[in-house]
This record gives C-alpha cells, sequence and structure tokens, in this order.
C-alpha cells in the first residue's frame, strides 16, 4: 500500500488529563506510523495504554479504575482520555475517564465513556468504531509462563471478534466457582451440582467452540502469507473440549462433558478444582519453518512469532469490521534482528492500520526515517523528535 | 449545607432505598417539607398503614393485605398453572402485562453457592408440596437468564420431574418490536436456538 492511501482508522489528536504519568498532555499525530522513543519510565506505554482504552475494555494493563489516575498524595486523581479518530466516513471524539461516583451510591468509581461529547451507556457500542491490537513486553513471558496467561491471551483474540464471548468466558467461570463452592462445603445436593454442571457444560462449550473458531480463522491468514517475512505460524489449541467439537456435534460434546462433571465430582472435591472443562484448556504456537512449538524457540523468534499472530489478528479485525485496527506495539523492535525489524517496518508499511510503536533506542527505528512521525517521550511531555521528519503523505 | 438531625435521619432512611441516593433523597425530602400536610403526613400514614397490614402470601409468597393473597382467591384464575417468579417485582410485572391467567410462586431468590442462597434458603418446599397437593398440569418457570437463574431452573425441573406435573420455560429472544441488527450476539443466538414452524 503506498504510504498516502488513506488509512481505515487513524488517532490524530490525543488529550490526557491526570492519566498515570501525564498531569496534562494535548497532542497531534499526522503519520500513520508513530514512533515514541524515550527512556525507561518516560511514560511511553502509558501513552499506547491511553490509547488502548479509547476503545472498549481494560486496555493493554488490563489495569483496574483505580490505578489509572495520576497519583496524589491524598490517593489517584480523576482521570480522563480523549481521541479524535478519523475513518472513511468522517471524524469522531472518543472520550472515557473517570466518573465521580455519585453520592450516596457506594465509593466504587466508574469509568464512562463518550462518543462526540455523548454519554454512552455501555463501551460495547466503541466496537463498531473503534479496535486496537497490542504487543507488550509482558507478553514476552506468555510461552514460560502456566496455561491461564495463554488462555487469557487467546480469549482476548476471540473477544476482539466475538464480543459475547466475555460474558460466556464469565458465566462459565461463575457456575464452575459456584460448584467449586459446593464441592468444598461437601454438598451432596446432587441435583443443585448437576444445575450447575449443565451451566458448565453449555457455557463451557460455546467458549470452546468459539476458541475453536478463532484458531481456524487465525490459522488460515497466517498460512496465507499475509504476515509478510514473518515466520509461518500456527496455533494450535490443547482442549480435549475443541477437539471434541472436531469430531462430534456440539450438543452430544456438553453432554459428554455434563457427564463427565457428574461423574467426577469427588474426585474434583478432593482437588479443589474441575479436572475437565473450557477451564483446561491451553494453546501452542508453532514456528513451522523450524517445526519446533514457540516455547522451544529463541526470545527472538517468540517476539517474531507474536507479531505474526498480532498482525494476523489484525487483518481478521480488518476483515470483520471492515476498518484496520490500531497496532499498539510497546518496545516491539528491542528483541528483533535487523533483518527481522525491517521486516517488521516493512509489514507496517504495507498494511492499512495506523501503528504506534515505543522502543528505547531511537537509532532501531532509524529505517522508519521518512514513513513515520516520531516523538520522544519525557516524563509527562512528548516533544517531537527532530530526527524524524514528518513524512510527506500527512 | 445544615440539615437539622430529623431532616438527616429522613434522608438516610429514604437514601437506603433502591434507586435513590443522598442526592434524591435530600430533594424528595425537601419537596415534602415544602408541603408537609399535603405529601408528608399522608404518606407517614400510608407507611404506617402499609407495613401494619401487608404480609407476604402464605400460598404463593405474593405481598397482600390478607393471605392468601387476592391473585390466590380469585376464582377465575386457572388454577392449574403455577409462574414461578424469582420476586414479587416480576410478579408485578407479568401481573402488569396480564399474560398469566394462572397463579404464582414467589421463590424468593435464586440459588447461589457464591451468595450463600441455598434451596433451603428458597420457597422451594413449599412449591413441591403445593404441586404434589393441589395437582397442577404445569408450573412456568419465569426466572433471570443469568447463571443463577438458569442453574435454579435446571435444579427445579429437576426437583419437579417425579411429580409428573409439565414444566415449561420462558422463551429468549427477539424482544417484540424489536430490530434484529441491534441485538447482542447471545441473545440471536438464543433466537435462532428456538425457533418455531412459522
Amino acid at each position: 500500500m503506498p504510504p498516502n492511501a488513506p488509512p481505515g482508522l487513524r488517532l490524530t489528536r490525543l488529550t490526557l488529563r491526570d492519566f498515570r504519568s501525564y498531569p496534562a498532555l494535548e497532542t497531534g499525530f499526522r503519520g500513520r506510523i508513530v514512533v515514541v522513543t524515550g527512556e525507561n519510565g518516560a511514560g511511553k506505554t502509558n501513552l499506547l495504554e491511553a490509547i488502548s482504552l479509547l476503545g472498549p475494555g481494560r486496555g493493554l494493563r488490563g489495569a483496574r479504575m483505580g490505578e489509572l489516575g495520576r497519583r496524589a498524595p491524598a490517593g489517584p486523581l480523576p482521570w480522563a482520555a480523549a481521541g479524535r479518530f478519523e475513518n472513511a466516513y468522517g471524524r469522531f471524539d472518543i472520550g472515557t475517564g473517570t466518573t465521580p461516583a455519585a453520592e450516596g451510591c457506594g465509593s466504587a468509581e466508574r469509568r464512562a465513556w463518550r462518543l462526540d461529547n455523548i454519554p454512552l451507556r455501555s463501551a460495547g457500542e466503541l466496537a463498531e468504531r473503534v479496535a486496537a491490537v497490542w504487543l507488550t513486553p509482558q507478553m514476552d513471558r506468555l510461552f514460560q509462563e502456566g496455561a491461564s496467561g495463554r488462555r487469557r491471551f487467546l480469549d482476548r483474540l476471540v473477544w476482539a471478534l466475538e464480543p459475547a464471548h466475555a460474558r460466556e468466558v464469565a458465566a462459565y467461570e461463575n457456575a464452575m466457582a459456584q460448584r467449586n463452592r459446593l464441592l468444598a462445603e461437601d454438598s451432596r445436593d446432587t441435583a443443585w451440582l448437576a444445575a450447575l454442571e449443565d451451566a458448565m457444560a453449555r457455557h463451557g462449550v460455546a467458549v470452546a467452540a468459539a476458541r475453536r473458531g478463532l484458531a481456524a480463522r487465525l490459522n488460515a491468514v497466517l498460512a496465507a502469507g499475509v504476515t509478510g517475512a514473518f515466520p509461518a505460524a500456527r496455533l494450535d489449541l490443547l482442549c480435549p473440549l475443541c477437539e471434541a467439537l472436531g469430531r462430534d456435534p456440539a450438543l452430544a460434546v456438553e453432554e459428554r462433558l455434563r457427564t463427565a462433571l457428574a461423574a467426577n465430582r469427588a474426585r474434583d472435591a478432593a482437588a479443589g478444582a474441575a479436572a475437565a472443562g473450557a477451564h483446561r484448556a491451553d494453546m501452542a504456537l508453532w514456528h513451522l519453518p523450524k517445526r519446533l512449538p514457540a516455547e522451544l524457540c529463541s526470545t527472538g523468534e517468540q517476539k517474531a512469532l507474536l507479531v505474526a499472530v498480532v498482525l494476523a489478528h489484525a487483518a481478521l479485525i480488518a476483515e470483520a469490521r471492515g476498518f484496520a485496527p490500531l497496532l499498539l506495539l510497546d518496545e516491539v523492535a528491542a528483541h528483533l534482528d535487523a533483518p527481522r525489524r525491517q521486516a517488521l517496518f516493512a509489514a507496517l508499511a504495507a498494511l492499512p492500520a495506523q501503528a504506534f510503536l515505543t522502543g528505547t533506542d531511537p537509532a532501531l527505528f532509524a529505517p522508519l526515517s521518512g514513513l513515520a512521525e516520531g516523538f520522544r517521550a519525557r516524563p509527562g511531555i512528548l516533544v517531537p523528535d527532530e530526527e524524524f521528519p514528518l513524512p510527506e503523505c500527512a | 449545607m445544615s440539615e437539622s438531625e430529623p431532616i438527616e435521619r429522613l434522608v438516610g432512611l429514604l437514601a437506603k432505598l433502591p434507586g435513590l441516593g443522598r442526592r434524591s433523597a435530600r430533594r424528595a425530602v425537601l419537596r415534602m417539607l415544602m408541603q408537609p400536610e399535603a405529601l408528608m403526613l399522608p404518606l407517614a400514614a400510608a407507611l404506617r398503614e402499609a407495613a401494619e397490614a401487608v404480609r407476604p402470601c402464605a400460598v404463593c409468597g405474593n405481598l397482600d393485605t390478607r393471605s392468601p393473597c387476592a391473585i390466590c382467591r380469585d376464582p377465575r384464575r386457572e388454577r392449574g398453572v403455577i409462574c414461578v417468579v424469582e420476586g414479587v417485582a416480576d410478579l408485578w410485572a407479568l401481573e402488569r402485562a396480564q399474560v398469566h391467567r394462572g397463579l404464582y410462586h414467589v421463590l424468593g431468590g435464586t440459588l447461589s453457592a457464591l451468595g450463600g442462597v441455598g434451596p433451603e434458603d428458597l420457597a422451594i418446599r413449599p412449591l413441591l408440596a403445593r404441586v404434589a397437593e393441589d395437582g397442577a398440569e404445569e408450573v412456568i418457570l419465569a426466572l433471570p437468564a443469568t447463571v443463577d437463574g438458569a442453574t435454579t431452573a435446571h435444579y427445579l425441573t429437576d426437583r419437579l420431574r417425579p411429580t409428573g406435573v409439565r414444566v415449561t420455560r420462558l422463551a429468549q429472544g427477539v424482544p417484540v418490536g424489536g430490530a434484529l441488527d441491534v441485538l447482542d450476539e447471545g441473545t440471536l443466538a438464543a433466537a435462532v436456538k428456538a425457533r418455531r414452524p412459522a
């Protein structure tokens, strides 16, 4: 794609008030690729987090409301983040931040959203307008840590495409927690247990089916080589429920899970957790040219695999929503060797998506000079980086 | 703001009610204080009267001044059909809609292992006794479409099975007057699953 073709979705202005390390920030973005460099603690990730919060969800750190306000002696301050976006149909403003808890209605602060300054009842309405995918250094440990982190990663991928997935996961976990409680209390109420196992079976199979669908779509994109010079990859679900769904109708899989849960009550009570179900799923990412699972690849190769997945996911969202999501790539260049960095930059230049990249070392981004807009992050502010003359297309 | 003690007490009591925060409670109190004779004393009398007279119906759990309640006593009601609801608010909603001509049974909640609500905390035993003794033909489970509501419905279906009564549940799907494109995926999926011959 030529660099001056109009992107699907573009953030052109960001305003922050008392958000993390930023007391007040107002900055415009004119590049389709934006590079933010700065020392550790300068606020680069905070900036990406603020952008990630302009859509539904808890952003790229999964932070709670109380963690987002700038610290003051009396506690975190109320915060606000606002973005101006442009898409094929014009421009619109999205704002989010703290609503002061209504007097007498409890102390919990709630997050509010505004679209063109009109309050939204829920963030779900934003999903049609904005989307962002991200890669953060925390994900570097994805393949070393336990399965729960990978399951969350997988569920976020599904959720970005199927908003109802979050509700199914929550319903499943709710039913499972209740069953665990009954088993821990040594309840003999088999009708109650059976009712909860029925909910686990229904929601668990829905969760597994959604994960299976995502894996199939993602693998199709990965196989088609949309991700450019990144290694061919394949995502395998390690989940008996997903495998069963490949062989049998969903209702039969539900019935089997129901039966298995009922049969294993004593064992599950002793273990304190259910031995079978959607919460046992794991995933493996394969480096196809090397025929190695990601956990056996080098750190740089793992990063390259994750970049491939994130780019493929962005392509899926673009296909589903009709616009390419924002790409937020935190410290992504650090682990990549020069050819891979070049491949990443080439892939970003070819994608219709607007990308925000951060890093400590401006030299790593030198190949983007002339293509990208650059900023230096200093505590609380962003300064245009003269090493990155504004691209002519802007 | 200086609020003398009776006002503050009134605001505090009103603010405990669902849907009222301190701000709305204060507004209501101010309004009443401007017309104590017209608003406040009649309200006080009505509150006292309701508190003394209204009690749960011993049969169905509805709130009424008499037990059995007016619905349970009504000879025009279909006595063979019992609609099970979570609370009195749901019973009132169904009555407003005038869609159910049978009797009701108020459970008083839904099963929640995490919330410490078990079968013994709900009016399940009285329901089973009613069905067995009165020979009901159908029990309609009108419970919320939440995990706890579905769990309770499943539990009741299981416990009612030995009585042989027909157990039905409310349908889930497209709301009346609703467009399809604004429905969430979960509701759409439920509607497609519950489709029926046209």
